[in-house]
């Protein structure tokens, strides 16, 4: 039996999750390293219903990365607005890279994170959940990068997000230790529920996590299409994801 | 354990550099002997007061030790390079890093900074002396000042090397000022600190030792221009190879199990 996950005191976690993510650029330009003016996103306006999960996808370059870091509030300079599900709510993010302390333990680095006012509390539970219990006192430097995902998995959850982000974190994994590390995303992301918002150029991810698929064009990025995936996550075995994502790449042939 | 063999015998290969090679501190040992016998023979054919035989230095160095003399100005100048030592780092490292922070800082005081590099330490310390009177603070005020800018450098070097992903994950995950500065930033910049500590207690030693030579009555520096007076070779030996000695004691006892312990989370 998994344990609970949900903490006891987060009494309005559904009610904060009730508020969709309303995102809406409409211009993003930023100076190359040349000095040169990039326009790098055109028009991208989406909302992710509360406790969904959304993924941006599109070819690479072509500013989701970009429109992740306006989300996130790292870039503010843009023109449009972001509304976020919770104002006051915290926002984890996932980059490409687990960006974790090499200073710090494994544990050092999920705490750190945590606010003061439960800075000391039991990450027990997380830590069986994530498959890291015996990794607790172990430095970064010392895991393979696919347990770093996990540790980078585990402090954004941590911290009990109104907000998930996600930046292609399954990047540079050897398949099998991608898919692993997709269900256990699931799992966790299933027990809480937390509006997520994935950036990928993996179709096959996108299948396999998501709820909706928003397809963005090249730079200047502009929305070229949604795709809703009904299927319950534990029904896309790896014969449905296959299809799907040849049904999903005929339809938008043009884009991908 | 004077040779590294064993353990790796299945490696004919390994097996056979490691009986040949001698471990890093035989290689220092024989290294430093190889240092005294040339000294002894030097000695010896020169056969001079200016240059005395190892002996000579050692019955020098008793001479004072046994009195108290000696470890009474070997404290003196420890005590001076302590102070100037902590001086220069704390104040060295904060310029340091509000330059390396801010380009406009950096852009403002960069030509004070290549001036006070370029400051001859004598001018430094006579003018302390002149402006502040022959004391203490004066004294250890003029090394401190030495070294400053040379702390700077490194460590503007560091601050201008943070990692940016560091310092956004810091953001996201909303950590305070406190929280960021002790496991985000000082964990980064500590190799540079690291390297401004090791290039800083040489240098601030030798430059207390001119400092108590033109403006003190005790420490390492009077005592070496005391026996310049009388033209006693062993004697300024002694103290330099004592003084020397102290440091070393420093660097092994206190600067190497510090270093090894901040960087623990290294890969070996």
């Amino acid at each position: 039996m998994a344990p609970n996950l949900r903490h006891e005191t987060n009494i309005t976690a559904p009610t904060n999750a009730s508020r969709p993510l309303r995102v809406s650029i409409t211009g993003k330009t930023f100076e190359g390293a040349d000095g040169v003016l990039v326009h790098a996103i055109e028009d991208i306006a989406f909302e992710a219903p509360a406790g969904s999960f959304t993924t941006l996808i599109g070819p690479s370059g072509c500013g989701k990365t970009t429109a992740l870091r306006i989300v996130l509030g790292l870039d503010r300079h843009f023109e449009g607005g972001v509304s976020r599900p919770d104002p006051d709510g915290r926002i984890a993010a996932v980059f490409q890279e687990p960006r974790l302390l090499p200073w710090r333990t494994v544990e050092q680095n999920i705490r750190l994170a945590l606010s003061a006012a439960v800075e000391g509390e039991n990450l027990d539970d997380l830590f069986a959940i994530v498959g890291l219990s015996e990794m607790r006192g172990r430095f970064p430097t010392e895991l393979s990068l696919g347990l770093a995902r996990r540790v980078a998995l585990a402090r954004a959850f941590a911290i009990r997000p109104s907000l998930l982000l996600l930046d292609e974190p399954f990047v540079s994994l050897d398949e099998m230790t991608a898919t692993r590390l997709r269900r256990l995303l699931i799992e966790v992301w299933s027990a809480r529920r937390t509006t997520a918002l994935m950036v990928t150029h993996n179709l096959r991810e996108a299948v396999h996590l998501s709820d909706r698929i928003i397809f963005l064009t090249e730079r200047p990025s502009t929305v070229r299409g949604v795709h809703v995936i009904d299927q319950p996550r534990n029904e896309r075995d790896a014969e449905w994801r296959e299809a799907e994502t040849r049904r999903i790449a005929d339809k938008f042939s043009g884009v991908l | 354990m004077a040779i590294d063999a064993g353990g790796t015998a299945n490696e004919e290969g390994t097996n056979r550099r490691a009986t040949r090679s001698l471990t890093p501190k035989a290689v220092t040992a024989l290294s430093l002997l190889g240092l005294l016998v040339i000294w002894w023979v030097v000695a010896v054919i020169a056969d001079s007061r200016v240059l005395p035989t190892p002996p000579a230095v050692f019955d020098a160095f008793w001479r004072d030790a046994a009195t108290g003399e000696l470890w009474f100005h070997l404290a003196m100048t420890l005590m001076r390079v302590f102070f100037a030592f902590v001086a220069a780092m704390v104040i060295g490292s904060a310029i340091g890093i509000a330059l390396g922070i801010s380009r406009e800082a950096n852009r403002f005081f960069d030509p004070w900074l290549i001036l006070f590099l370029n400051i001859p330490a004598l001018v430094v310390i006579v003018l302390a002396y002149i402006w502040f009177g022959l004391n203490e603070v004066a004294a250890i005020g003029a090394i401190a000042v030495n070294k400053i800018p040379n702390v700077v450098v490194t460590m503007r070097e560091g601050a201008r090397a943070l990692d940016r992903d560091l310092t956004e994950m810091a953001e996201v995950y909303r950590f305070g000022a406190m929280k960021r500065l002790r496991h985000v930033v000082l964990p980064q910049l500590q190799p540079y600190f690291a390297a401004a500590s090791r290039s800083g207690l040489a240098l601030i030693w030798k430059i207390a030792l001119v400092v108590e030579l033109l403006g003190r009555s005790d420490g390492v520096g009077f005592q070496i221009n005391l026996y310049f007076q009388l033209f006693d070779v062993a004697g300024i030996l002694a103290y330099t190879l004592a003084f020397v000695a102290v440091m070393l004691l420093i660097e092994l006892l206190i600067v190497q199990p510090l270093e090894a312990h901040a960087t623990r989370w290294r890969r070996t």
